[in-house]
């Protein structure tokens, strides 16, 4: 088994009458690109921020380059990364003075030109960081993020705000971290950039990790495919699918043998002379995965 | 070594930042100027009866300014700088680094410093040149006594208030309305015999603002002829500097409040 660079058990976070993390286990290899995900509220940033040391915790232990992160040790903070979900950085200096400060506070700092490189900053190194497009100051974060050189790297949330095209240069961004040999720990709210980028992904849930493992593996655990389509009005539909109605209108079933099931759905629309309009049969993503485990009670089986 | 070289760093982003902002660079400089100018139209022509003595009113404003340069330059800009880095997610950044946090602060505050002192000589320098006012001579072990009391209780109380100031939207106001009014009842922007009520002057003499502008008022007077340390004074000065302090260690906090 490959070297854990975070090790957490039983790690929980309470404020008040609240639990906001109720005992989670996590562990994460060197190297791997791990994604957090949840909803608003789950004890994501909890989470993380007891990993960065930015909170305490009310129990469990937590293991992070062997350090416990809760005693706030100098020889901790050099060794990772942190790239907050705001900015905060002095709007006067340009791109590259902002990088060599930060530089400066760590004892192997990566080169600057190198920094620069690995976010795409070159062209900007003597801009204004007030003068940078929002893109590109979320780069400047990562690139402080990254100015000590350090082995582990947290991102809360890299992509929030960024437009499609800006999004896949931050996505390559992060592939290139991989290549670099960092371990990432990345909290997104967009499930397709875990699928993109993740090794492993966990989903919490109201404080609980409910669910664990490879994208692939996580769309492989539930059924393997999804069916979708429109009827009429008050048609009666067929028994044994698992039918139930979804978003805008459509009904969906999922299913592990698509080949069986759309037989049995066709046959029945033909012999009762229905069209089914905007059929499809699709694998499921790893959004329709999230959802469920996410909101379990949402859309009444129809039959 | 590594403490020093790390507070320079600091120090050296922190004035690179400054100049790269010419206008607020340029009122923060003109600032002090402007109210001694300004004051001395209105009042400075009359002379002041402080005591059994009798001074020019330029005398008087001089001594007046630098008090004013030393609560701006450590109370509210700290203040306000404090309040808009812990809002802007600066001081978070900073506690996620391996620089030590009173690295930081050290850095801010000796930047907050070495302006103070440039701003106080060029006070100095102008009441010289143009209004005729002795640079300080003898009393001037006392003036940088005064000085350096001063500026530990109002850098103190500064970071004290900003632990009070619930976000940066609402720094100015704050910070303004509790050190304002101090101004202008403590002897800084109105001469002492302008008929101020004896019971405004007990009021005020419950803070520091008072305290701080009689001590400089007795370091820059011409007929001084003693050392001119005034103990009561800086013991209240340096005693508002503790409680700011506490208040500090107690309150402040490195996160946003949003």
């Amino acid at each position: 088994m490959a070297e854990a660079v975070i090790e957490v058990r039983g790690l929980r976070k309470r404020y008040g009458d609240l639990d906001a993390v109720r005992g989670i286990d996590l562990r994460i290899e060197r190297g791997e690109v791990f994604a957090l995900l949840g909803p608003n509220g789950a004890g994501k940033t909890t989470t993380v921020e007891i990993l960065e040391g930015h909170r305490s915790r009310s129990a469990g232990e937590v293991n992070v380059l062997g350090f416990d992160p809760g005693r706030n040790e100098v020889a901790l903070k050099e060794r990772m990364g942190i790239v907050l979900q705001h900015t905060g950085l002095e709007p006067y200096l340009t791109v590259s003075e902002t990088v060599d400060m930060f530089r400066g506070f760590y004892p192997r700092p990566l080169p600057l030109d190198e920094v620069l490189e690995v976010v795409g900053l070159e062209e900007q190194r003597d801009q204004r960081v007030r003068r940078l497009s929002g893109g590109q100051q979320r780069r400047l974060d990562v690139a402080v993020g990254l100015a000590g050189d350090p082995e582990l790297l947290f991102l809360d949330e890299p992509t929030t705000g960024f437009d499609p095209t800006a999004r896949r240069g931050a996505w390559a961004m992060i592939r290139s971290l991989r290549e670099l040999g960092k371990t990432v720990l990345l909290t997104t709210h967009y499930l397709d950039e875990a699928q993109a980028l993740a090794d492993r992904v966990a989903i919490m849930v109201r404080g609980e990790i409910v669910a664990e493992d490879t994208p692939a593996g996580l769309v492989a655990a539930d059924a393997d495919a999804v069916i979708r389509f429109r009827a009429p009005q008050g048609a009666a539909l067929p028994d044994g699918l698992g039918l139930r109605e979804a978003d805008e209108g459509l009904i969906e079933a999922r299913t592990i043998d698509p080949t069986r099931d759309l037989n049995t759905l066709t046959s029945w629309a033909l012999g009762e002379g229905i069209e089914l309009e905007d059929l499809t049969v699709s694998r499921l993503s790893l959004e329709d995965v999230f959802l469920r485990l996410t909101d379990e009670g949402d859309g009444e089986v129809v039959s | 070594m590594k403490a020093a070289r790390l507070v320079l760093l600091q120090i050296k982003y922190q004035e690179r930042a400054f100049r790269r902002n010419p206008a607020a660079a340029f009122f923060t400089i003109a600032f002090p100027l402007i109210f001694l100018v300004i004051l001395n139209v209105i009042f400075g022509g009359n002379d002041l009866n402080l005591g059994d003595r009798v001074i020019s009113g330029a005398t008087f404003y001089i001594p007046a300014i630098a008090a004013l340069t030393i609560v701006n330059s450590c109370y509210t800009s700290i203040a306000m700088s404090w309040v808009f880095d812990r809002d802007g997610g600066v001081l978070k950044r900073v506690r996620g680094s391996p620089l030590p946090p009173w690295a930081f602060l050290f850095g801010r505050i000796a930047h907050a410093m070495i302006l103070m002192l440039a701003l106080l000589v060029l006070v100095v320098l102008f009441g010289w040149l143009f209004y005729d006012v002795d640079v300080p001579g003898q009393t001037m072990p006392a003036v940088l006594v005064t000085l350096a009391v001063g500026a530990f209780a109002f850098c103190a109380m500064g970071f004290a208030i900003a632990a009070m100031v619930p976000n940066a939207d609402a720094a100015p106001a704050v910070v303004n309305a509790s050190i304002l009014p101090l101004l202008f009842i403590s002897d800084v922007f109105i001469p002492p015999d302008a008929g101020t009520p004896a019971w405004v002057e007990h009021v005020s003499s419950v803070f520091p603002v008072r305290h701080l502008s009689e001590a400089l008022q007795t370091g820059f007077n011409p007929f001084e002829t003693g050392a001119g340390f005034e103990p009561v004074h800086l013991g209240v000065i340096a005693a508002w500097g503790v409680v700011g302090l506490l208040v500090t260690l107690r309150f402040s906090s490195w996160e946003p409040r949003v």
